[in-house]
């Protein structure tokens, strides 16, 4: 068993480690029923409350954000697509130029936005558009009152969550760098705001600190980074904004990611052992938080205890949240598809999933159907895409993009997930027509 | 290179989609990146469908493409054959694949298939949803309409027999449009052959040829298909669009003539209410209420016709977003003295909507946004859909009892005439508080409506002349400040007292 932590977490969770860490991983290749990283858009442009995006892309680019928002926004979005034309790809106009202009028109409109980020796109990347040389000559242009970043949130690069990854990653550079060594916690990973509240209060029960929040709730707001800054991931998909940390002199606390009473508490301990947290303060620190949120999974596990749960790959939090129902409300994962399956910052989570599960990763939506008929999960989790055909074929299904969009972290919330997996089954029994 | 916030068409591989969808036994192999399935979910949430669309996706990624996507695509195209076994396979690319050139059509030909495969050239970077919907059911019917002939005057012994063309998934009410226009045609003893795209399988479209004429439903779809067919099988088509009262009794006369029948009774045979309802005492508030409309062409100008002749509002704006029929909104606009807003900015349509103060907004559900966030109540009248779009209840557009949804659909959101008078007359009494929301909505009173549609005029207004201002009934009160100030600008007069008010007021009282 090889777990890649460092040694001062190797009592917490690795000690129990026994299930799938080690479990061969299916891999599959074919029709994937996924999202493209503009996706994160949606919920990035809440975040970041003075940033825009400009998605440099297609059509099929600007239908998909606003399928993927329902069309149901209320104010004038802060984001929107450059929608490259005949014009741009005959070489009738200067895509360069055209896009300067669309900056320019932008920029004007809205006075408020303090970071721009240009989004790259599958067509933008096949016709080799250089959004970062835009984006620096736009920079150039724009500065002080704006910055202008780009990433790619092409599908051709990245799968639905990890374009929140390539735009963390994008911001990372853009980081103030901390002088010396003090020691900081920086929690990674756009969270609500009621979740990071609640984590604030909890670090500062702990001692833990200071405590900043990448991505920072304005863009011109940025957490400072450097050598004493110690990282934990509050989200599973971010192998590149990691990478990019630890070029600035930042370090990883690997932990199990906080989802359910479990997962949480192992989160929390992490940062807690590297603070030197007596585990005194620990408990007291966090047994409140523990109780509420057995006490809440308690009501749902009535429901769902040996209830068998199918995975399609979505978000790449399909791991954390097998691992929080297995353990926490006794469902049993039949098979956990997941569109990329990082070894690493996963450790903690497979040494915690039961050995019967099946994990695959990257997907062949045909034969994944096949195997989820065969199996007739009591549950389904899947993408808008296939959940209302499984349920017209009578399997209960949880759409997972909610669980992207939902707060879903911490001891408060911990019934709330587990409420998003009973609704439907609930909602089953109930209904007699 | 376009600035787009939201759109009100998708991509052309999408309209391609909403045929292969309505259809039966046609599967569709589409060359693209991972990402673009998300289409899908239009079709399973927003139209709550029980089955995935027909669509096999290539879902290439960068890894693929240093490799062989053609490869790719052919091994896609030849598994979607061996699990769907469709009668017919359409092929195709979208935006993104049409730039590495594979050629989809050609691929697919070496293939050898045992079923016929129908290539698509839809140029994602010129063309749009509604175009691509179009060509594709064109590239279908050519593909199976078999061999040109010119027609036989129908026996006299025989009943006319029609197609109905355009209907297809993710329509607005194209469901229960084909129910009502199918019955429509059966009453007037006229027999339907093949209703395609919608339900259609390549056989049925070998049948096309049997009847004697077409009607088109929606000409944003079924147009190109229709002049294919004259041309081809010298079947005629009808022009025009049976939503509203008076379109759907030009429609019938229309159908009577093509299908060689004496004019037909167009009274609606009982259950028609719309006139009646129309005539009704407590309709007469809705004479002249501005309205703006926007959606597709089709819709649109309906639309139009059944405000200013059916409901007796001014239409005070009129556009959409289908450039392809520029001309007949152009021409439809006229007849309402009006400009034609042609436009697929939605900002532009704000902008236009707030400019010219609607009191009801007749849209797409991008207009339903927009009439929110400046307090205009809104009826949707045209694609593109929301899961709303899909009602439970049988709720055509079309025919006779489209009229009465509409009726319905359109006053709904109005004030109630009664009400609009009671909250005129007892104004100063609190529980008919300024922004009282119309009774029968439910939602909570809104605070004062939102004071963003009103453009300062030129002239500036007196302390006292604002204070009369408040006291005249909101849902009058822009229309009231908007005369005052034209009256104002007019005259030249620079700051508006009580006075100006009245006088206004005369001046543009009839």
């Amino acid at each position: 068993m090889s777990l890649a932590g460092t040694p001062q977490d190797s009592q917490g969770i690795a000690a129990e480690a026994a299930g799938c860490a080690d479990t061969p991983i299916l891999r599959e290749r074919g029709q994937r029923e996924v999202f493209c990283g503009l996706t994160g858009i949606i919920w990035l442009h809440r975040k970041i409350q003075d940033a825009f995006f400009l998605v440099v892309g297609s059509r099929t680019c600007a239908h998909l954000l606003q399928s993927a928002a329902g069309v149901m926004i209320f104010a004038e979005p802060r984001f929107a697509t450059a929608i490259i034309e005949e014009r741009d790809l005959a070489g009738l106009a200067d895509a360069n130029e055209e896009l300067d202009r669309v900056v320019t028109r932008l920029i004007q409109r809205r006075p408020d936005i303090r970071m721009l980020f240009l989004v790259g796109s599958c067509p933008s990347e096949v016709i080799k558009l250089d959004l970062s040389r835009a984006a620096q000559r736009l920079s150039e242009r724009f500065l002080p009152s704006v910055r202008v970043l780009s990433y790619s949130g092409s599908g051709i690069e990245t799968t639905f969550t990890e374009g929140e990854d390539a735009c963390l990653a994008a911001l990372v550079p853009e980081m103030p760098t901390e002088p010396g060594t003090a020691r900081s916690l920086l929690v990674v990973g756009a969270l609500a705001e009621v979740v990071e509240d609640q984590f604030i209060r909890l670090f500062a029960a702990l001692g833990v600190g200071p405590v900043r929040f990448l991505p920072s709730r304005r863009a011109s707001d940025l957490p400072a980074v450097g050598e004493g800054t110690r990282f934990l991931l509050a989200q599973p998909f971010l192998a590149g904004t990691a990478r990019a940390l630890e070029a600035r002199g930042a370090r990883h606390i690997p932990a199990a990611f906080p989802l359910g009473e479990e997962g949480t508490t192992a989160w929390l301990r992490a940062a807690a052992e590297v603070w030197g947290v007596s585990e005194e303060r620990f408990t007291q620190a966090t047994a409140q938080g523990r109780e509420r949120a057995r006490a809440a999974l308690a009501n749902h596990r009535k429901t769902l205890d040996g209830k068998s749960i199918f995975f399609f790959p979505d978000s790449q939090l399909e791991v954390p949240l097998a691992r929080f129902l297995s353990r926490e409300l006794g469902m049993k994962p039949i098979e956990i598809g997941t569109p990329y399956l990082h070894r690493q910052h996963l450790a903690h989570e497979l040494a915690l999933l039961p050995a019967t599960a099946k994990l695959v990763e990257g997907q062949h939506v045909d034969r994944q159907l096949d195997r989820c008929r065969e199996a007739r999960p009591d549950m389904t989790v899947c993408g808008l895409g296939l959940a209302n055909p499984l349920e017209a074929e009578g399997l209960t299904t949880k759409w997972s993009i909610e669980l992207v969009f939902s707060p879903i972290q911490g001891y408060d919330q911990a019934g709330d997930l587990a409420g998003l997996f009973a609704r439907p089954l609930v909602r089953r029994e109930k209904l007699m027509v | 290179m376009q600035l787009a916030v939201w759109t009100y068409e998708g991509p052309p591989h999408v309209g391609a989609m909403r045929i292969a969808t309505a259809m039966q036994g046609v599967h569709y192999v589409l060359h693209a990146p991972q990402g673009d399935t998300y289409a899908d979910l239009l079709f399973t949430m927003i139209e709550r469908r029980e089955k995935r669309p027909p669509v096999t996706w290539t879902t290439f990624q960068a890894r693929d493409l240093g490799g062989d996507t053609a490869e790719l695509f052919m091994e896609a195209a030849r598994d979607a054959y061996a699990r769907f076994k469709p009668e017919a396979m359409l092929v195709g690319a979208s935006c993104t694949a049409e730039l590495i050139q594979d050629d989809p059509g050609g691929l697919a030909k070496t293939l050898g298939l045992p079923v016929p495969v129908v290539p698509l050239e839809l140029p994602a970077y010129q063309r749009k949803e509604n175009w691509g919907a179009a060509e594709t059911f064109y590239r279908l019917v050519r593909a199976f309409a078999g061999s040109a002939q010119t027609r036989t005057p129908r026996e006299p012994a025989r009943a006319p027999r029609c197609n109905i063309l355009g209907p297809t998934a993710l329509g607005f009410r194209h469901r229960d449009d084909v129910a009502e226009i199918t019955k429509l045609l059966t009453s007037m003893g006229i027999e339907v052959v093949v209703t395609a795209p919608m339900g259609a399988t390549p056989t049925d479209l070998t049948r096309l040829r049997d009847a004697d004429f077409n009607v088109v439903l929606y000409p944003e779809i079924a147009q190109v298909t229709a002049g294919f067919l004259q041309r081809h099988l010298g079947q005629p088509f009808t022009r025009t669009v049976p939503i509203g009262v008076g379109a759907t009794r030009d429609f019938m006369n229309e159908v009577a003539e093509l299908a060689g029948l004496p004019p037909p009774s167009t009274d609606g045979g009982g259950t028609l209410r719309l006139p009646w309802y129309a005539r009704s005492v407590d309709s007469n508030y809705l004479t002249g209420k501005r309205v703006f409309i926007f959606g597709d062409a089709a819709h649109a100008i309906a639309a139009a016709r059944i405000a200013h002749e059916e409901l007796g509002f001014a239409v005070v704006g009129l556009g959409t977003y289908s450039r392809e029929f520029g001309r007949e909104i152009r021409a439809a606009a006229e007849k309402y003295g009006v400009e034609a807003l042609i436009s697929d900015d939605y900002l532009e349509v704000e902008e236009s909507i707030a400019a010219l103060q609607p009191e009801l907004v007749l849209g797409t559900q991008m207009e339903r946004h927009i009439a929110k966030k400046l307090g205009v109540p809104c009826a949707v009248i045209s694609a593109p859909v929301h899961v709303q779009d899909y009602p439970a209840r049988y709720a055509p557009q079309m025919g006779f009892e489209g009229a009465n949804v509409i009726f319905d659909t359109w006053v709904h959101p109005l004030m109630m005439g009664l009400e609009e008078h009671l909250l005129g007359m007892f104004r100063e009494d609190f529980e008919f508080r300024d922004g009282a929301a119309p009774s029968h909505l439910g939602h909570a009173p809104q605070p004062e409506a939102p004071a963003a549609p009103i453009i300062a005029g030129p002239a500036s207004w007196e302390h006292d002349a604002e204070a009369e201002l408040r006291k005249i009934p909101f849902f009058v009160r822009g229309k009231a400040r908007r005369n005052t100030e034209r009256f104002a600008e007019e005259r030249g007069i620079a700051v508006i007292t009580v006075e100006t008010i009245y006088d206004a007021k005369a001046h543009f009282s009839r």
